[in-house]
């Protein structure tokens, strides 16, 4: 943190403070212009643009086949449902098709994504608030396992690079699906281990309960979208509202918050977990035999009409949206990625004014960023 | 609601706002409204609360560069040369001035439905290239509008903080466009060491 002089704030007796970049709180690269009464929040401004790259203008130069890798690099925890939003949004753009046991495997990955980002995400929050090292560490190693799979499965632990137009890049294993099942299993040990250990803790609930208070129609307004929109009590599961995929057969529910504060979106998350649980389950119990990508789809050289397609999924992070323009040619001429990440962060300032400068820092981890996402 | 029953309702509610349908030709088959800027606040306000079609949520704010279109066409026409005729091929150039669009993905929180693309344009990318802020209606379009503003050069007006996102302040370029030339110190292939 680096105290800023200026000759406005000073005048005021406020305090300018430039948390970041380098802040261990701010999950990457990432500052905050905060401007302090005592210990009292009075503004907030973040300052975005460390990692960015113009992850756009290198996928509009690229074939459409050759922007997969990229989009792994987005939200470089969840490359899997990165590449789901883009694949989609090809699908979308070329009329491609997807056999039954493509999406069961995209489910299946997909799901495994959500559990280690959120577990994860609980792991830093605490971490934020504190609890150095235990709760950081069961998380992680929970996430080393679904790790593992996704190594066993497409080659590479994080920059998985796993999808393609039509299906998946390789099929999987029936011992792939065992280990698989057998992570589940003992996942749900895991949550209660891990729930015994926090949902109830005193200091959770002191840090956490009534701070960051996110109202109901500033979040719809704000374009809050993810575990966070729903801790604010609103319905709102792209898996259920647009049920892309196969989503629609699977019986899960959509858990919601009732005070929209920091503790509510710690639970969203937890609850969320549970919820997925369930549904690789009932994945892993139905997925059919059959082709893993449309041997029709074309990969290399892929040319789609000339038009444009808007795909979104439910990432862990929120909605994520890819929209495409295509002027027939190999490369898309306009490619955008719609950020949750970002787009979340639209509303930092409205949950901090009023807060205490600690408070920031666990306001920041409940909202969950990823710098790689956030400045593209 | 179909796209022809929310232009005519748009139309009949906002006098003399013009609204077009751009059809899509992908099979996504994602059709858009296209609206002009002057009316674009009024509009916005109208979608978002209309009862019968209620887009609280903005998802996605983007831009897109269209530059001149050039287009050459070769005409055969007739004419008499020296008292013959004979047959005389022209090339003819016309060129379709380009433009800076914005694109807005709207969608209903509290219906499900959605999404609604709605499309405003600038009338060139060089001297004229304002167009109202959507934000004060959706608080989403904040960072994404900024954004465009960076990386396009839309200029959106009644914005409440427009300022560079990504690239640094003092940066004067517009790196999105289709005609950016990044400055040589950019190009490291050519700086490495062979």
């Amino acid at each position: 943190m680096r105290q800023v002089l200026s000759s406005e704030a000073e005048q005021d007796g406020l305090v300018e403070i430039s948390m970041g970049p380098q802040h261990p709180s701010t999950h990457g690269v990432f500052r905050m212009d905060v401007r302090l009464d005592g210990e009292r929040v009075v503004r907030l401004k973040p300052v975005f643009g460390y990692l960015h790259r113009n992850h756009e203008k290198i996928a509009e130069a690229a074939s459409y086949l050759a922007a997969i890798p990229y989009t792994d690099r987005l939200d470089y925890l969840c490359s899997m449902t990165n590449n789901w939003g883009y694949a989609l949004a090809v699908e979308k753009l070329a009329g491609l098709n997807v056999p039954e046991r493509a999406e069961y495997i995209r489910v299946i990955v997909a799901e495994l994504t959500r559990l280690q980002n959120h577990a994860g995400m609980v792991g830093f929050l605490l971490q934020d608030m504190g609890a150095s090292g235990t709760p950081l560490m069961y998380a992680f190693r929970e996430r080393e396992k679904v790790l593992d799979l996704f190594e066993s499965l497409s080659g590479a632990r994080m920059m998985c690079n796993y999808m393609r137009f039509g299906g998946v890049r390789v099929d999987c294993s029936a011992e792939w699906l065992t280990q698989t099942a057998m992570l589940v299993e003992g996942f749900k040990g895991f949550l209660g281990e891990f729930e015994q250990l926090l949902t109830e803790n005193e200091i959770l609930m002191a840090r956490t309960q009534g701070v960051g208070v996110l109202p109901r129609e500033l979040a719809i307004n704000a374009g809050v979208t993810g575990p966070g929109l729903r801790a604010s009590g609103i319905n709102y599961d792209l898996r259920k509202v647009d049920a892309y995929g196969v989503y629609r057969r699977f019986d899960f529910r959509v858990p919601l918050g009732e005070h929209g504060d920091v503790y509510d979106r710690y639970m969203m998350r937890v609850l969320e977990m549970r919820e997925s649980v369930k549904i690789l389950e009932q994945a892993l119990r139905d997925i059919p035999s059959g082709p893993f990508i449309d041997p029709k789809a074309k990969l290399r050289g892929l040319r789609p009409k000339a038009g444009e397609a808007y795909a979104r999924i439910e990432s862990p992070k929120g909605e994520l949206g890819f929209y495409l323009i295509s002027d027939g040619s190999p490369n898309p001429y306009r490619y955008r990625v719609r950020p949750p990440s970002l787009i979340n962060l639209t509303v930092l300032e409205d949950m901090c004014l009023g807060q205490s400068i600690a408070d920031v820092v666990v306001i920041l981890g409940s909202i969950d960023i990823v710098m790689g996402e956030v400045d593209r | 609601m179909t796209l022809e029953e929310i232009k005519g309702r748009l139309e009949t509610h906002i006098p003399g706002c013009q609204v077009s349908i751009v059809i899509n030709g992908s099979p996504s088959a994602q059709h858009s409204l296209l609206i002009d800027r002057q009316h674009a606040p009024e509009i916005a306000r109208f979608l978002r609360q209309d009862s019968e079609l209620q887009l609280d949520f903005c998802s996605n704010v983007t831009a897109v560069d269209w530059p001149d279109h050039e287009k050459t066409e070769k005409i055969k026409t007739k004419k008499i040369v020296d008292g013959v005729e004979k047959e005389v091929e022209e090339t003819r150039k016309t060129i379709t001035p380009g433009y800076l669009e914005a694109v807005y993905h709207l969608f209903s929180v509290c219906k499900k439905e959605g999404p609604l693309i709605v499309r405003i344009h600038t009338p060139n990318r060089a001297e004229d290239v304002t167009l109202p802020s959507l934000t004060p209606v959706w608080r989403s379009a904040e960072f994404q509008e900024r954004e465009a503003f960076d990386l396009f050069g839309i200029v959106f007006e009644g914005h409440p903080d427009l300022r560079r996102i990504l690239m640094w302040e003092g940066f004067t370029d517009h790196p999105m466009r289709k005609d950016y030339v990044p400055p040589p110190e950019d190009d490291l292939e050519s700086l490495a060491v062979r």
